[in-house]
């Protein structure tokens, strides 16, 4: 990353912390218009627990509906969060500073946004309870672990303790940062219990910078995990023609990167537009962010593709009816025609151009597009599959998502923007202490006849300056 | 002999590693005294000793344990109420491996969390000598010593160079 501004410790405070210590006035109008749409969303679920699943407009064949394609939906926004926080950090790019906290941040919200719908669509959701924890020793009933609506909530569980602990540990020193900052003896105080005493001590930082590299390495394989099980709700049923495959893991997971890198690129637009972080997310990031971006898109493009290959190679007439059905007839081919155009064939040709790349709002506006074409994708595996225009004809039947549903997955969207409204308020959405380590590491260096800015990555360990003849280090030392 | 914390604060770093090593000819043991900075500074820029830690073992001990857990909840509830599917096991292996696996990395991530707080020596209820400055971008050096030792640690704070007053506090 060669783009910076060299900013001091004090200035990074200044900026990162002002909406933090300050009320800006676009907060609260901002704050009340989400929460109406919240409390709207839950409205609807009280109408819906008080009259019935019957409001929704899930009926035979078709019992899965807006509220499972949410599910998938949210649950693979998660999976950018931690993913671009934890390569990034075990590969140690340096543009991956600023957007850590706010990727994971939004790992989290999204979770607790994914949990909401499979909850209200069981209809009882208190009953949930008996189907994942082993509790009931009176009456003797226990989860059914064969059933993989037992392993979901065990993935999805994991994988949000384990992200929310990720943050918390790794805010630690910008709570401290806070703590030594407040000017109100109460949020001083506050900030203080939470900081745990932080310091900054030569130990408290080795740790905070292992926590980051070994939470990312052990939280990687539950993302992996996790979208692997949200596959296999759909897999394991071999009664459900489009549903049945051995490609969804990876498939289910390489589209989760692509709608949820594409989020991140959106939050870091917006991060700059509201919070004015223009010095610390460059264009440097977006284009460093699209050109993964670009990848991922095109391996996601590819796994799709060989599912519709090996899914029409057989051409049993179930499954070729079923593909008929989602790209051809009404009112799902026009909705995959949208869905291929949105979130492959518009943005991936955009940002191969570099201006595009490095310019916020055509970013923006291409990973809103990958955005509404990846919730498609969900909706279009979920309904059509379950259509099941193959078999008997009494049998058949059609899905009309109803205003309660529509008002629930509103409700989710502005859930995870409210969080993340709320948390911005009260904790920094940049690491603090992540940026400022990368500006005392940056040191402009001479090339022959340029200078150009290098980072040192990481300092040596100690055993190194003790036992190593570097001939650098010799010199250093006698120096 | 109650101990006392004093705490020198400095703008560069070449100064703060200067007052460890005043700190070391005056006779002061490497555990006690601190560098205290508001940036992870790559080890040894102040000469410091290395931290030491157990870190690595937490998430092995954690694993072991979300493993005994998951493998009981599975194993445990299916064999309370078995369900009979024909010419199967009672205990069915692919679908406790998920399960399992998940209360290992469970295991693993909290022990991981709680290890790294236990290490850092956090919570620490005492700040003791300590300024808001260094969160700021000034460098501190901070001693915890006996109550007759403090005016000799001081002496070698000061002798780096000092930006403002000498900071002192209780432990």
């Amino acid at each position: 990353m060669q783009e910076h501004t060299q900013l001091t410790q004090k200035q990074i405070n200044d900026e990162l912390l002002k909406d933090i210590l300050h009320l800006p006035k676009w907060w609260l109008p901002a704050v009340l218009f989400l929460l109406t749409i919240v409390l709207a969303g839950y409205s609807a679920f009280g109408y819906m627990i008080y009259h019935g699943l019957g409001v929704t407009g899930l009926n035979r064949p078709v019992f899965w509906g807006f509220f499972i394609a949410n599910f998938v939906f949210w649950i693979g926004i998660s999976h950018a969060g931690i993913m671009i926080s934890a390569i990034l950090r075990l590969t140690q790019a340096e543009w991956r500073r600023p957007i850590t906290r706010a990727a994971e941040v939004m790992t989290v919200f999204s979770l607790a946004a994914a949990l909401h719908t499979p909850m209200m669509h069981v209809g009882r959701p208190w009953r949930v309870l008996y189907w994942i924890f082993p509790y009931d020793f009176s009456r003797d009933i226990w989860p059914n672990v064969r059933s993989p609506f037992v392993w979901d909530p065990s993935a999805v569980g994991t994988y949000l303790i384990a992200s929310t602990l990720f943050v918390m540990i790794c805010l630690l020193p910008d709570l401290a940062i806070l703590r030594d900052r407040a000017k109100n003896p109460l949020v001083k105080k506050i900030y203080a219990q939470f900081a745990l005493g932080f310091r900054g001590t030569p130990r408290q930082w080795k740790l905070q910078i292992i926590a980051g590299i070994l939470l990312s390495a052990l939280v990687l394989p539950v993302f992996v995990s996790v979208h692997s099980i949200v596959s296999w709700d759909f897999a394991v049923l071999i009664g459900v023609e489009g549903w049945r495959s051995t490609i969804f893991a990876p498939y289910f997971i390489i589209g989760a990167i692509h709608s949820g890198v594409s989020a991140v690129a959106m939050l870091m637009a917006l991060t700059v537009w509201i919070y004015g972080l223009q010095n610390y997310i460059k264009p440097d990031h977006f284009d460093a962010i699209a050109r993964l971006l670009i990848i991922v898109a095109t391996t996601w493009f590819f796994f799709f593709f060989l599912e519709w290959v090996w899914a029409l190679y057989t051409l049993e007439t179930p499954e070729v009816a079923l593909r008929e059905l989602q790209a051809e007839q009404w009112p799902y081919g026009p909705l995959f025609g949208i869905f291929i155009i949105t979130s492959f064939v518009i943005p991936v040709p955009i940002w191969l151009f570099k201006r595009f790349r490095r310019n916020a709002v055509i970013m923006f506006w291409t990973c809103v597009l990958v955005n509404i074409g990846m919730w498609l994708e969900r909706f279009l595996i979920v309904i059509p599959g379950l259509l099941r225009r193959s078999h008997m004809t009494f049998d058949w039947g059609s899905y009309h998502p109803s205003i309660i549903e529509i008002a629930i997955v509103v409700e989710t969207f502005a859930f995870v923007a409210l969080g993340m409204l709320l948390f911005a308020k009260v904790f920094p959405l940049v690491p603090l202490f992540d940026v400022k380590e990368g500006m005392i590491n940056r040191h402009l260096i001479k090339i022959g006849r340029r200078v150009i800015p290098a980072t040192i990555r990481e300092g040596l360990p100690h055993h190194y300056y003790k036992n190593h003849s570097d001939p650098i280090i010799e010199r250093s030392k006698e120096e | 002999m109650g101990k006392r914390s004093v705490l020198g604060l400095y703008i560069e770093e070449d100064s703060a590693a200067d007052a460890l090593d005043n700190l070391k000819e005056a006779g002061f043991h490497e555990s006690e005294y601190e560098i205290l900075t508001g940036v992870p500074y790559p080890e040894g820029t102040f000469g410091e000793a290395e931290p030491q830690h157990n870190l690595y073992r937490w998430p092995l001990i954690g694993a072991i344990c979300g493993f005994s857990i998951a493998l009981l909840i599975t194993a445990g509830t299916q064999t309370a109420y078995p369900l009979i599917t024909g010419g199967k096991p009672i205990l069915s292996i692919p679908a406790m491996a998920v399960i399992i696996y998940e209360g290992t990395m469970l295991g693993a991530i909290i022990f991981t969390v709680i290890g790294i707080v236990f290490e850092s020596r956090l919570p620490r209820i005492f700040m003791g000598a300590y300024s808001e400055k260094i969160t700021e971008g000034h460098i501190g050096v901070t001693v915890t010593t006996d109550e007759n030792r403090t005016e000799t640690a001081e002496k070698a704070l000061m002798k780096a160079g000092i930006d403002g007053e000498i900071i002192r506090g209780w432990e």
